[in-house]
């Protein structure tokens, strides 16, 4: 086994295991946690791609930034053990079978398609001056209208935040 | 496959230089505290610490050995694994930034054989600093919530929210900064600043971009959670904020990353806008001298742009006031970031103007 193949295995054990303790941990605290550390396997993964600029970006906004404000707002909430809601088993019931059904449907796809190894040849794409050529000429509308879209996030977000009269003790300070 | 040719005498040499690095940086910062005493002294016209060892030097030691022995209390109603693992966090992510900072030029020995002053030059050595400054918080905001304090879980947040907002603006006064580099790469930048004076103007970064070097020092203040934008452990409003539960080393821990933080965010702001080890006759001097003790007398020139730099972070904690935290964030939100994108839309015009 190779240098290569050993980070590979252990990045795709440390990744799937902490997803998997994502969605098993009951305190949605560690769920989090749990979450940047899959993030952190994630971007390993792209470095061993030679994608450098993929990697840091994805720990600078996921790791760094969204996940921030998820423990910011789950710290917020006062989450008790005996404030979690009781499902019933009607709700449960639908839960499995539900799962199950996407789970079939995720199975019957995979079966027909035909598994891609992953190619590793020196490729240099990942890196910032290729992206950034590649991103403003090949793909320069998509790249653009995904931009308007964030930008009509962030208005939206303002907006709704404006909503209803201003507290007094902000606006005459 | 493609990164992996690993050379044991590289290696060596690798792990030599990140232990000095890593042993300076706590060094510097060890003296910091000392010397944030001495200044804050000097300020309120005391005479500050002087009782252990001459001018009292060893004070740190005594500091840092009365923390260890001191007891340690972790709460009972704490999440354990987390109030341990939070100043844990805080002090990792002090240490990791120093790793792309390229604290010399190459020293080329007899044989031919470059060394390199950085641990490593990545390509993206920016965003290296900046993705580490963004999970820095993490280590308050654990800590803060795992104590199960109502002062310590507003502090981190109060944490988390100040360091999201500030990492904008000083993202955006960055972007200015590249525009004109060209790189993301810390030698590359460093080496574009090389000397003082080139093709009739300044080569420092600080005098092509004035406004971003102003912002990017604000949101370092923030960023580090210094006064005056301390508000994660005012003390008038949060006792002490996240570490409010935290005794002895654990304590220690995270005022102790404070110091590291601010040698660190002193070494960036002197590589990005100071021109790192760089000085005014740099050349007629490499040729003056051994390569050796050139190399030294670079390594010196950015340790002393950084106490330089570390002083002043000391006279504006020990000047200003604390703000108030609405006025933190209009600061940030409404004057910080605006500007920044006025900063980079000007450097931007006059990028296109020389072009053409």
């Amino acid at each position: 086994m190779s240098a290569y193949e050993a980070i590979f295995w252990f990045l795709t054990v440390v990744a799937l295991s902490c997803a998997l303790g994502v969605i098993l941990s009951r305190n949605p605290v560690s769920s989090v946690l749990f979450l940047i550390a899959t993030f952190f396997a994630i971007s390993g993964h792209y470095i061993l791609m030679n994608a450098q600029f993929l990697a840091i970006v994805n720990i600078i906004v996921y790791a760094g930034a969204i996940m921030v404000l998820f423990l910011f707002v789950i710290m917020l909430m006062n989450l008790n053990a005996d404030t979690e809601p009781q499902k019933n088993k009607l709700v449960q019931l639908a839960g499995v079978i539900s799962g199950g059904i996407l789970f079939l449907v995720v199975l019957a796809a995979l079966k027909s398609s035909t598994v891609k190894t992953l190619e590793q040849t020196a490729t240099d794409i990942g890196l910032i001056k290729n992206l950034g050529k590649t991103l403003f000429t090949k793909f320069v509308l998509p790249f653009e209208i995904s931009s308007v879209l964030f930008l009509s996030a962030m208005i939206g977000a303002v907006v709704l935040g404006k909503k209803g009269t201003p507290h007094p003790n902000t606006e005459n300070s | 496959m493609l990164l992996l040719e690993i050379d044991i005498a590289f290696l060596i040499e690798k792990l030599i230089l990140a232990s000095v690095i890593l042993l300076g940086s706590l060094g510097v910062a060890m003296y910091a505290t000392w010397g944030e005493r001495k200044v804050a002294a000097v300020m309120q016209d005391r005479v500050g610490p002087n009782r252990a060892g001459p001018l009292g030097l060893l004070q740190p030691l005594a500091d840092g050995g009365k923390l260890f022995f001191k007891e340690e209390i972790i709460p009972d109603s704490s999440t354990k694994f987390l109030f341990i693992l939070g100043p844990g966090l805080a002090m990792l992510t002090a240490c990791m930034t120093s790793a792309v900072i390229p604290w010399g030029p190459d020293y080329i020995t007899e044989s031919g054989h470059a060394v390199s002053l950085q641990v490593a030059d990545i390509n993206i050595g920016i965003l290296f600093i900046f993705g580490v400054v963004s999970l820095g918080v993490y280590g308050v905001m654990l800590g803060g919530w795992a104590s199960n304090n109502k002062f310590s879980l507003l502090s981190s947040i109060r944490a988390a929210a100040q360091s999201v907002s500030y990492e904008l603006a000083m993202g955006i006064s960055l972007v200015a900064l590249l525009m004109m580099t060209g790189s993301l790469s810390m030698r590359e930048i460093v080496g574009q600043q090389h000397g003082f004076w080139a093709d009739g103007y300044f080569t420092w970064n600080f005098f092509k971009q004035p406004l971003g070097f102003l912002i990017f020092l604000v949101c370092s203040f923030a960023e580090l959670n210094r006064a005056p934008f301390d508000m994660a452990e005012c003390e008038s409003e949060l006792n002490m904020g996240y570490h409010q539960e935290y005794s002895s080393m654990k304590l220690g821990f995270y005022l102790f990353a404070e110091y590291i933080n601010m040698f660190i965010t002193s070494a960036v702001i002197a590589t990005l806008y100071f021109g790192g080890y760089n000085f005014p006759f740099m050349d007629a001097v490499a040729e003056a001298v051994n390569p050796l003790l050139y190399t030294i007398i670079c390594v010196l020139v950015l340790l002393t742009k950084v106490i330089c730099i570390i002083l002043f972070f000391m006279f504006v904690r020990w000047t200003l006031p604390r703000f108030r935290y609405d006025q933190l964030m209009r600061l940030g939100w409404r004057s910080l970031i605006p500007l920044a994108l006025i900063n980079m839309l000007i450097t931007g015009a006059v990028i296109l103007w020389a072009l053409n």
